[in-house]
């Protein structure tokens, strides 16, 4: 356990992150979604995933022990100590876009949830079974709507298309691997990437054809990774909305 | 996400001290409230727990939300395991509040509560009075059982809380709670919540 101390706090920071800053962006739909159901839906996801996100916190800040608690983790890091994949912050565009970016975190966040329900570390396998079932109507829900519009009208299809195009260069970043999550693997303790990878391709492959959308080869080499902490530039601008008023008013609480 | 002082303050936490007594940590005896059980304890506290409803859906107590894990007594407290329905549900700290509240109401000192994660919440723990308070409510229950679910997969059959009906569509997977989905019922054409199966 303390030899994967380090590695463990920086696992659960990658967790925390992804559903934390997936959690933000899709929030910003809010009040301007295309429907009343879409914006229930859009809302409700954005809710799990800030709760999983506090899980996720809260375990890493126990093992921190540096006094910092799930909330100063959320707000008072900067962009270089954030650990979420590059897919999450990207802008919403339009709905498109913003469906193409759920289907395909929703598929890796629902396999990787599925493999660390079975962790060696029961209090990771605690939160991610729980997660697992709200990722469970994520999914079916995101999926359902690539669906809609991969194979619905020649302009939704076409934006679906787009969407995909926008976001697809993002997956090398969210499929791979480093050598954390390689030794928390072989410890039974996180999931195995290159597992979770393919599962991940055999969703998207399903679901793209049954939408009649051609599955793009596998995204090359990105010179950023979240994982380190190299963002996009997206990143820093959400942050300094999200963070902005534990920035002004620092310990301010309810 | 409230600092840790009004955590401790919600859980019980550190007990306070009655007014002119020391407290000495480690020390039942200066502990303020700390008591041995009796045996009519543990009973009382679930009559009181059964009165605390649901914020969301008023019409389900706590106890039939299946969200009670454990009761029991200890170092000196009543100890209540409470497990979240969703990871990010708004009403679980207030759930804990009400809690808290309603047993210190009912004579119970400081007691404890745990959030407990694991077993996950399922709607398969929702008791039959719950199902049927929920129906009674215009909420229809969650149909069939949480482990016999696909991914990708094939839909819920949902019965109308109004007219009974089973032709119904989902118009969202997602309602107007993190718990509920919104259908639409064929027959009679009332939308309605569905507590969804988890």
């Amino acid at each position: 356990m303390t030899d994967n101390k380090n590695d463990l706090i920086e696992y659960l920071l990658r967790l925390g992150d992804n559903a934390m800053i997936n959690g933000q962006r899709l929030c910003e739909w809010c009040g301007r979604a295309p429907a009343l159901e879409e914006e229930m839906a859009l809302m409700n996801v954005g809710l799990d995933l800030v709760g999983q996100a506090r899980n996720w916190y809260e375990y890493a800040a126990e093992l921190l022990a540096d006094g910092r608690d799930a909330d100063q983790l959320a707000f008072r890091r900067d962009e270089r100590a954030y650990r979420n994949t590059l897919l999450v912050e990207q802008p919403n565009g339009d709905y498109a876009v913003t469906t193409a970016k759920l289907f395909l975190f929703d598929a890796w966040h629902f396999h990787t949830l599925s493999a660390l329900s079975a962790s060696s570390d029961e209090r990771i396998a605690a939160i991610a079974a729980k997660g697992l079932k709200e990722v469970t109507y994520h999914l079916r829900r995101s999926g359902e709507w690539v669906e809609r519009l991969g194979d619905g009208t020649e302009q939704s299809r076409q934006r679906m298309l787009a969407g995909i195009d926008e976001v697809w260069r993002f997956t090398f970043d969210l499929l791979s691997s480093d050598e954390i999550q390689q030794r928390l693997a072989a410890a039974g303790i996180g999931a195995d990437a290159t597992a979770v990878a393919a599962a991940w391709q055999a969703t998207v492959e399903q679901v793209f054809e049954r939408a009649s959308l051609p599955v793009p080869q596998p995204a090359s080499y990105f010179y950023l990774d979240g994982k380190r902490g190299l963002h996009t530039e997206h990143l820093g601008i959400l942050l300094a909305e999200m963070q902005f008023l534990q920035r002004a008013y620092p310990d301010a609480t309810w | 996400m409230a600092n840790t002082s009004e955590i401790d303050a919600l859980f019980g936490g550190s007990p306070v001290a009655a007014p002119g007594s020391e407290a000495q940590p480690g020390l039942i005896a200066s502990d303020g409230g700390a008591r041995e059980a009796d045996e009519s304890d543990l009973p009382r506290a679930w009559q009181v727990l059964e009165q605390v409803m649901d914020p969301e859906v008023p019409a389900v107590s706590v106890v039939d939300l299946g969200i009670i894990r454990e009761v029991s007594w200890v170092d000196g407290h009543l100890m209540v395991a409470v497990t979240p329905t969703y990871s990010g549900c708004p009403a679980t700290e207030l759930i804990e509040s009400e809690i808290a509240k309603a047993l210190e109401q009912a004579g119970f000192r400081a007691p404890r509560l745990e959030r407990r994660l694991s077993p996950a919440w399922t709607t398969d723990w929702i008791s039959e009075q719950g199902r049927e308070r929920l129906r009674v409510y215009g909420i229809a229950p969650p149909s069939g059982s949480s482990s016999k679910r696909s991914l990708l997969g094939e839909k819920d059959e949902v019965c109308c809380p109004q007219c009974g009906s089973h032709d119904t569509e989902v118009v969202s997977q997602f309602g107007s709670t993190a718990c509920k989905a919104l259908y639409r019922c064929r027959s009679c054409l009332e939308p309605f919540d569905y507590f969804k199966c988890i």
